[in-house]
């Protein structure tokens, strides 16, 4: 797309004309400029963030030599693993059971389910802090076993994703697939395994993709729902930016970034680029 | 075959609904109904809630402070997505008319950001336009500019630059809001213009339109519910939002989410936590209801 | 149609379109007729809509001309030429009501008030959609859209009408029947209309002329009937009907007869000359209703063969392999004593025809001199 081009422009090549470039390009360094600088500057031997005074590693050293910092890390990536896991199962089979079946109070069943997408996260983070007090979850036990209050909550507002992408994606399944499944002898789960779930398999992998961002990426849920043993990365960044900003947490935030693109380079790997353009 | 009965097959049913059912009831309708029950109750002692039914907790949220903080959550949301929609719709344009090769790379490179840890998207845009961060010194480049052409054409130049308080005000948190939300925008408008038939806009050229007339008279038209779906997913979690408003906001900026935060980590006081809580999802249910009215008016035609 | 002289409104000089390194439109120049009743006709992928869509201004040529009514369009768009296009999937606006859609590029062209009420009046008369003003296009049947659309583009008067498979996304019923329409409302309102389609008959049965389209590049143009009769190559013979084809070379060439040795068909003679050096490698296209079956020991119209052919006779002898009754015709597939294939249609005239020939029964057959036609490509 070089901004001069010698082929004329027809039409309906909206995105050639030159001001719709530069629209584009302008919102691209928007909202690219800000993580860039941040990264560059996690680099920087500098205490502030303004000058550049030479490259370093030091604060990766010390990112990753800060123990907090290190648990918080890897309590986040346990809590997304295990949120990823039951919220493709639980996604997957409420989308089934929702395509599948009629049943009564449907309907609201179906609104239950997609609630938690729009009910706002404070309002879910107000709801967990409360009903782990009331019910008096116990909060000592042994690792990864005190952190099951926040997986919950994770799993609770990832799986309705799950539900919904999967959900989509079965409605463009050919029923009659499952009819000639059955039709050459397969049972009620060969059927699943064999027919359902190929079909599934972009939505689940784009579910997972989102489940695993979904829930590394939150914080005020977690917030609420996190003791002082159970610290999350979001949690731990947070109170290193209220109380003493280092450039510890400019490595630390690079590091994440980095794992996002890592993670979205695993996706676009499995399913290509289109394929997870078009699940959004 | 159409939707089968779930008695035909109770097995196969129970199995693909238990679990979702057990687990929906269990950590999302039983808390949402204990924040529910609080709200009627009030505050007995340090650590004992009395729920009395009383409807003080929805009295006080009336008042005109937190009148006022609804209000303006309220507006800052409409604001940021306003101009969500007026910069996301472009880009929305050029990706669905980008080339086959540009398409998903352009799709990509606006839901990397959506994938990127909030927190640390907030963060960076806090260095960007700190004190001392780059946008004071472009802006600062631009004053000095101006200041030179005004002495070229033999004027007095402008006064030195003073950086300009770009965080911790109200200016922040819509800057900040609009660069968290811009990508939950374009991708439904994305959606919605990829569904409509080119030939449809082709027609209205064929037929004399130009491209400004083609837009407005059919492209916006068709896209709407698109458009409804972009500014819903925007204007919902930007009614809701704690982290940007708390991080980049002033002492003005508070958004509802704040002072819902404030009565659970430091005011103590739950129940009329809870009924802000309440409030702020009425609110949400009221625009979806909204909403979906707006769907069915076309459909009576 | 009457012959006053016919001017060119559209000319195409050397259009070439690329995508990337493929040329759609391969160096393609043709001259359309006012007044004509103009169809593109190729397989799908052979560049006809491409070409449409440059007429239309929706695509530019790589290199080339257009020239609409003598006008250069290079630089012109859509929206300022004077022609008007009806879409495959006939682009009815779904959010307009039939008459805001026929109006709509009458209000963009600034005409206002009764008059376009009158004029949109008139054009739904035209193509019989009186009285569904009102009607939303999600209420009407495919073929009424496709009515609507042609509303649309006539209230406009272009110079040139451009038609992308009109007809592509009817049943076959609605289709035969809106072929006759689409002729007769041509005729009416003496608007040029170029067509696009892939259907060889919707072309023969609708064109003045036809432009037949191979891999981005013209292959004949000519009537319908002189398409069909006088293929200019094996590429317009097989696409346009069925037929039989035998390569072979020319053996006898004078100005009143010619012959070809086909390997699998045995010579064959022409009461006409065909230009091509002696010995070259030609090929012979036979129609397969042009080949005559006979009944078994019907000895006369061997003779009658051997009286039209100049040298010989056009006559084959083999065994029906194949059959189908189609009700109308039947279609055999007969192995030739060579081993080759021939196709031959024969109508069922009366009721008991079909019973005349089963399965493997020896046949033989002949065919007028004038009959094949020798092809050079």
């Amino acid at each position: 797309m070089a901004l001069l081009s010698r082929t004329p422009r027809a039409p309906l090549e909206y995105s050639r004309t030159l001001w719709m470039r530069l629209w584009v390009g302008a919102v691209m360094v928007f909202l690219y400029a800000p993580l860039i600088v941040l990264m560059i500057f996690s680099f920087n031997d500098s205490k502030r963030n303004v000058v550049w005074r030479g490259f370093t590693m030091k604060y990766y050293d010390k990112a990753l030599n800060n123990d907090v910092l290190v648990e918080a890390l890897v309590n986040s990536l346990t809590i997304a693993a295990l949120a990823t896991v039951v919220s493709l199962i639980l996604g997957a089979i409420s989308a089934v059971m929702l395509w599948r079946f009629r049943f009564p109070l449907k309907g609201a069943v179906d609104g239950t389910i997609s609630l938690p997408i729009i009910v706002p996260e404070i309002c879910m983070g107000v709801a967990f802090l409360m009903f782990f007090a009331k019910v008096q979850w116990p909060t000592d036990l042994i690792w990864p076993l005190n952190l099951s209050a926040i997986t919950i909550a994770h799993i609770t507002f990832c799986f309705p994703f799950v539900t919904m992408v999967v959900r989509s994606r079965l409605a463009s399944f050919n029923r009659e697939q499952e009819e000639a499944a059955k039709d050459l002898g397969a049972g009620e789960w060969q059927m699943f395994r064999d027919v359902l779930i190929p079909h599934m398999k972009p939505a689940l992998i784009a579910g997972a993709l989102l489940s695993f961002t979904l829930s590394l990426d939150d914080f005020v849920i977690t917030y609420f729902t996190s003791g002082p043993d159970t610290v999350t990365f979001p949690v731990k960044v947070y109170s290193m930016l209220r109380f003493s900003v280092t450039p510890e947490v400019n490595a630390a935030s690079t590091i994440l970034i980095i794992l996002t693109i890592v993670l979205t380079a695993i996706a676009l790997k499995l399913q290509g680029v289109k394929a997870i353009a078009e699940t959004h | 075959m159409a939707e089968q009965d779930w008695k035909t097959n109770k097995r196969v049913f129970a199995a693909v609904s238990l679990p979702t059912l057990l687990w929906t009831i269990l950590f999302f309708a039983i808390p949402m109904a204990i924040v529910w029950v609080y709200s009627f109750g009030q505050n007995a002692g340090l650590n004992e809630i009395d729920i009395s039914g009383t409807l003080d907790n929805y009295k006080r949220a009336t008042e005109w402070l937190y009148l006022g903080i609804f209000g303006k959550s309220f507006a800052v949301a409409a604001l940021v997505t306003l101009i969500c929609l007026i910069v996301g719709f472009p880009v929305a344009m050029a990706i669905t008319f980008a080339s086959e090769k540009w398409r998903p790379w352009l799709l990509l490179g606006i839901m990397l950001p959506f994938w990127t840890n909030l927190l640390v998207r907030t963060y960076a845009l806090m260095i960007i336009l700190g004190q001392q961060g780059y946008a004071n010194k472009g802006l600062e480049a631009l004053w000095g500019g101006a200041s030179w052409i005004k002495t070229l054409i033999g004027l007095q130049p402008l006064p030195t630059w003073e950086p300009a308080q770009l965080l911790f005000n109200n200016f922040a948190v819509v800057f900040g809001l609009v660069y968290v939300h811009l990508p939950f925008m374009v991708l439904p408008l994305y959606a919605a213009l990829d569904r409509l038939d080119r030939s449809l806009v082709e027609a209205s050229l064929d037929l004399g339109a130009g491209h400004f007339r083609t837009i407005m008279r059919i492209v916006v038209p068709l896209a709407a519910p698109g458009i409804v779906a972009g500014v819903m997913i925007t204007l919902i979690p930007a009614l809701g939002a704690y982290l940007t408003p708390d991080l980049m906001g002033g002492t003005d900026s508070q958004m509802i989410a704040n002072v819902i935060e404030r009565q659970f980590k430091k005011a103590n006081d739950w129940p009329f936590g809870a009924a802000l809580s309440f409030i702020l999802i009425y609110a949400m249910f009221i625009l979806i209801a909204l909403q979906s009215m707006r769907r069915k008016v076309p459909e009576l035609h | 149609m009457t012959d006053a002289p016919k001017k060119p409104i559209i000319q195409i000089q050397n259009v070439t379109k690329r995508f990337g390194k493929v040329a759609a439109v391969d160096n393609v120049s043709l001259d359309i007729l006012a007044g004509e009743f103009f169809v593109l006709l190729g397989p799908s992928g052979c560049g006809k809509t491409t070409l449409l869509r440059m007429i239309a201004g929706f695509e530019l040529p790589t290199e080339g001309t257009i020239l609409i009514d003598g006008q250069d369009m290079a630089g012109i768009p859509p929206n300022k030429r004077p022609v008007n296009m009806v879409f495959q999937s006939y682009a009815v606006f779904p959010h307009m009501s039939v008459a805001d859609n026929v109006a709509y590029g009458l209000k963009i062209a600034g005409v206002r008030g009764g008059e376009v009420k009158d004029r949109v009046a008139e054009a739904l008369e035209l193509v019989k959609l009186g009285g569904f003003e009102d009607r939303m296009p999600d209420q009407m049947s495919g073929g009424q859209r496709q009515r609507v659309a042609l509303a649309r583009s006539l209230i406009m008067r272009p110079k040139v009408l451009l038609l992308d498979e009109p007809l592509s996304a009817l049943d076959a019923k609605l289709r035969a029947q809106m072929q006759f329409e689409l002729a007769d409302l041509q005729d009416q309102v003496g608007i040029t209309f170029v067509t696009v389609t892939h259907d060889q008959d919707e072309a023969l049965s609708m064109a003045s002329r036809i432009a037949v389209i191979n891999k981005g590049d013209v292959s004949q143009l000519a009537t319908p009937s002189d398409l069909y009769e006088y293929p200019a190559n094996r590429f317009v013979a097989d696409f346009v009907g069925s037929v039989n084809i035998f390569e072979g070379k020319l053996t006898l060439d004078e100005p009143d007869k010619a012959a070809v040795d086909c390997a699998g068909l045995g010579k064959v003679y022409l009461n006409h000359g065909v230009t091509g050096p002696h010995g070259a490698d030609v090929w012979v296209a036979l129609r397969p209703e042009k080949i005559y079956l006979h009944v078994p020991g019907e000895g006369k119209a061997v003779r009658a063969a051997a009286q039209d052919a100049p040298e010989g006779y056009n006559f084959a002898r083999g065994k029906i392999k194949g059959m189908s009754y189609l009700g109308d015709i039947t279609l055999f597939e007969i192995e030739l004593e060579s081993g080759a294939r021939i196709r031959v249609s024969r109508p069922n005239l009366s009721r008991h025809d079909q019973e005349d020939f089963t399965w493997d029964d020896k046949v033989s057959m002949h065919w007028r001199a004038d009959s094949p036609v020798v092809l050079l490509s």
